[in-house]
């Protein structure tokens, strides 16, 4: 009797587990306020950016920033402009990253986030625009 | 003696395969991150999918 009570307890138990598990595969959470905010400020800093990205200014880095790869290219009373713009990005990516961790419950994930962002930043990159190689250099996409 | 061991064996099973379950969820999961960072960088850099709809989702209208 009591065997069958254990039996059916721990299948009740491992159905639950396996579509528990299932379902934190299926899709990460990226649906909070504070995404939606990274995004927005991100999506209209992107119109300011969009030139120095053409121009080759500014680069894609491998590890999911952008950086000023060469300062020539911007004219002199915008290159002000440009570092903060840079800063600016890289701050918020930093906080996007972080918060997409934080927002599944892993904060130790960032880095891996981080990782993945690097190589689709790079991937959907327009042609023409400058993203670092796995060794650092500047290669033109 | 039989059904205590068949009992000890069912319930060592099940906290094995639900360990199993636990140890997966820790992995990083590769392509659901490939997939919401790919959500999130068309948003950012406004890449619109399926082509030419240049303003909002407007399906291709004439003109």
């Amino acid at each position: 009797m009591r065997a069958t009570v254990w039996l059916r307890m721990v299948l009740v138990a491992l159905t639950l587990g396996f579509t528990g598990g299932a379902l934190a595969q299926a899709n990460l959470e990226i649906n909070t306020p504070a995404i939606a905010s990274l995004k927005a400020s991100m999506q209209s800093r992107h119109a300011q950016l969009a030139g120095f990205y053409a121009s080759g200014a500014v680069g894609l880095t491998r590890d999911g920033n952008i950086a000023l790869r060469d300062a020539n290219a911007v004219p002199l009373a915008q290159r002000q402009q440009v570092n903060s713009l840079v800063a600016a990005e890289n701050q918020d990516r930093a906080a996007l990253y972080r918060e997409i961790a934080r927002a599944n419950g892993k904060p130790e994930w960032e880095n891996d986030i981080r990782a993945t962002f690097a190589q689709r930043w790079i991937e959907k990159a327009q042609p023409g625009w400058y993203y670092q190689n796995s060794s650092g250099s500047w290669v033109r996409k | 003696m039989y059904r205590k061991t068949a009992i000890f064996l069912a319930a060592l099973t099940g906290a094995l395969t639900l360990g199993g379950c636990v140890t997966i969820n820790i992995y990083f999961p590769a392509a659901a991150a490939e997939k919401a960072a790919d959500k999130i960088i068309d948003e950012v850099w406004q890449i619109k999918k399926g082509g030419d709809a240049k303003n909002g989702d407007k399906p291709a209208a004439a003109q």
